[in-house]
């Protein structure tokens, strides 16, 4: 059996949705194929924050604009999302990390963020249950209208809009092959049918990488090995998600009372193992403690695992690649592709659609990695 | 219609039934849909009870579904434990 579509999107996450979503959006003929079910890679396993406090101005700008996506998104998707700015408070310990974040908010607010640094005895104002001494502060960044989104409401509210939309989406469909023709790309195959397309969009998560090799494509992403933990409810006792780059925690207080973090194991490691550890709960609740005492007293009801897709700079491969027309990658995001789908998922659409994009991704592109310097996003957690 | 199945994050059967007929064939998709099995008994005392609506309702055997993921903890247990030294 052959199957047709404009696109074949390859991952069912919230990219390959959104993805969905914004193409369908402009009469373009989608079809998602899920080797499990949506959102079972990164998307349903992530802190799912939306952070706009980046180092480079790339990710300021397109997390800005992801922001203001976000904003609107239940309104435009008819479903909830989910959506809570509480913003991000960005714990600073040595003076190495405040002439960094000193850099930072003045990159940050010259591109119009409203941002702000704090001084250490004003940690608290933000965030009470903080520990200021138990977490060697010496000060803060913070930026109100960062916060976090429902991952699962908002891949699931893309993925509704777009079926209602005629976005197809074939679940437990695995991708085999990539389908060429001379140098242009041809279609998929797939554990059920050939699905023929004028592009494959790749936007498998972890897996990016075997399905760009299918082409022949090589991409330098690597899967990090990531784990998480969540509490039970209790009542809200703060708003902001809180992150260190220097301990490389983050946690945050959910929608439903829940508190949710991770922090990276002392070892990073590489490749495919979903096994939960107990050295990664005892130093995560060991530097959870140490930064909200009061929280000793709540209770780990689960932890689990996840993937980065890590690329060289720790920013997304996106747009096309020039070996083969028509095969678009949209991954590499190393840990930030739920906060930044919105956004990109809107500029590849417009870009294939023929519209003028609202943002310029062309610094994005996968043979970056070929030129000598490259500018590495300093500003990573989990 | 309005039995709860999950306690810990009222979810009732007339919830499932309508994810079931939006297209959710799992228990992981109900769980990502409804939170079912998300909360304090880790689907412990849901699970079995969503399963045999699922597996009625799409015409799967109880056998053939796919479980939810088993993850620790095996109970709550509370930051401050957690975070000492392990003993022997």
């Amino acid at each position: 059996m052959i199957d047709h579509a404009d696109a074949v999107i390859v991952g069912g996450g919230v990219n390959g949705c959104a993805l969905a979503y914004e193409l369908s959006k402009r009469d373009i003929d989608v079809a998602v194929v899920e080797r499990d079910i949506l959102a079972s890679g990164a998307t349903g396993r992530c802190g799912a924050g939306m952070r706009q406090q980046w180092s480079t101005r790339e990710n300021v700008m397109l997390a800005k604009k992801s922001v203001a996506i976000f904003e609107q998104l239940s309104e435009e998707l008819g479903a909830d999302i989910g959506l809570r700015q509480g913003g991000y408070l960005v714990i600073v310990h040595d003076e190495e990390g405040m002439q960094q974040s000193r850099r930072n908010v003045e990159l940050q607010r010259s591109l119009g963020l409203d941002v702000e640094l704090l001084g250490r005895d004003e940690i608290t104002d933000v965030v009470s249950v903080l520990d200021v001494e138990g977490m060697d502060a010496i000060g803060a960044t913070f930026c109100p209208s960062d916060g976090h989104a429902d991952p699962f409401k908002t891949t699931y509210a893309y993925a509704g809009a777009a079926k209602r939309q005629g976005a197809r989406f074939y679940r437990f469909t695995e991708v085999e092959d990539v389908l060429t023709k001379g140098d242009e790309v041809a279609g998929v195959r797939t554990s059920r049918s050939d699905i023929a397309a004028d592009y494959v969009i790749n936007a498998a998560g972890a897996w990016s990488k075997q399905i760009a090799s299918m082409a022949d494509v090589e991409l330098p992403n690597v899967p990090y090995k990531k784990e998480i933990m969540v509490t039970e409810r209790m009542a809200r006792v703060f708003d902001a998600m809180v992150i260190s780059f220097k301990d490389g925690i983050y946690f945050s207080q959910q929608e439903e009372g829940q508190v949710l973090g991770g922090i990276p194991p002392p070892e990073t490691v590489t490749g495919y193992d979903d096994t939960s550890t107990l050295s990664f709960l005892q130093h995560m609740s060991g530097t959870l403690a140490r930064y909200a005492p009061v929280l000793r007293h709540v209770r780990v009801l689960r932890q689990w695992t996840g993937y980065y897709d890590v690329t060289p700079d720790a920013r997304p491969i996106l747009g096309e690649v020039d070996e083969l027309q028509g095969f678009i990658q949209c991954n590499g995001f190393s840990g930030h592709g739920f906060m930044l789908a919105p956004i990109v998922s809107r500029v590849l659409a417009q870009r294939i659609a023929g519209e003028t994009p609202d943002a310029d991704i062309s610094g994005l592109r996968y043979d970056r990695f070929t030129e000598e310097d490259f500018e590495r996003e300093q500003s990573v957690v989990g | 219609m309005t039995t709860i199945i999950c306690r810990c994050e009222d979810v009732t059967e007339a919830d499932i039934l309508e994810a079931i007929g939006d297209g959710c064939q799992t228990l992981d998709e109900l769980k990502y849909r409804l939170r079912l099995g998300m909360g304090p008994c880790q689907g412990r005392t849901c699970l079995t009870l969503a399963a045999r609506i699922l597996a009625r309702e799409t015409g799967q055997s109880i056998e053939e579904l796919a479980w939810q993921t088993a993850r620790p903890l095996a109970v709550p247990v509370s930051l401050g434990t957690l975070e000492g030294e392990p003993h022997d």
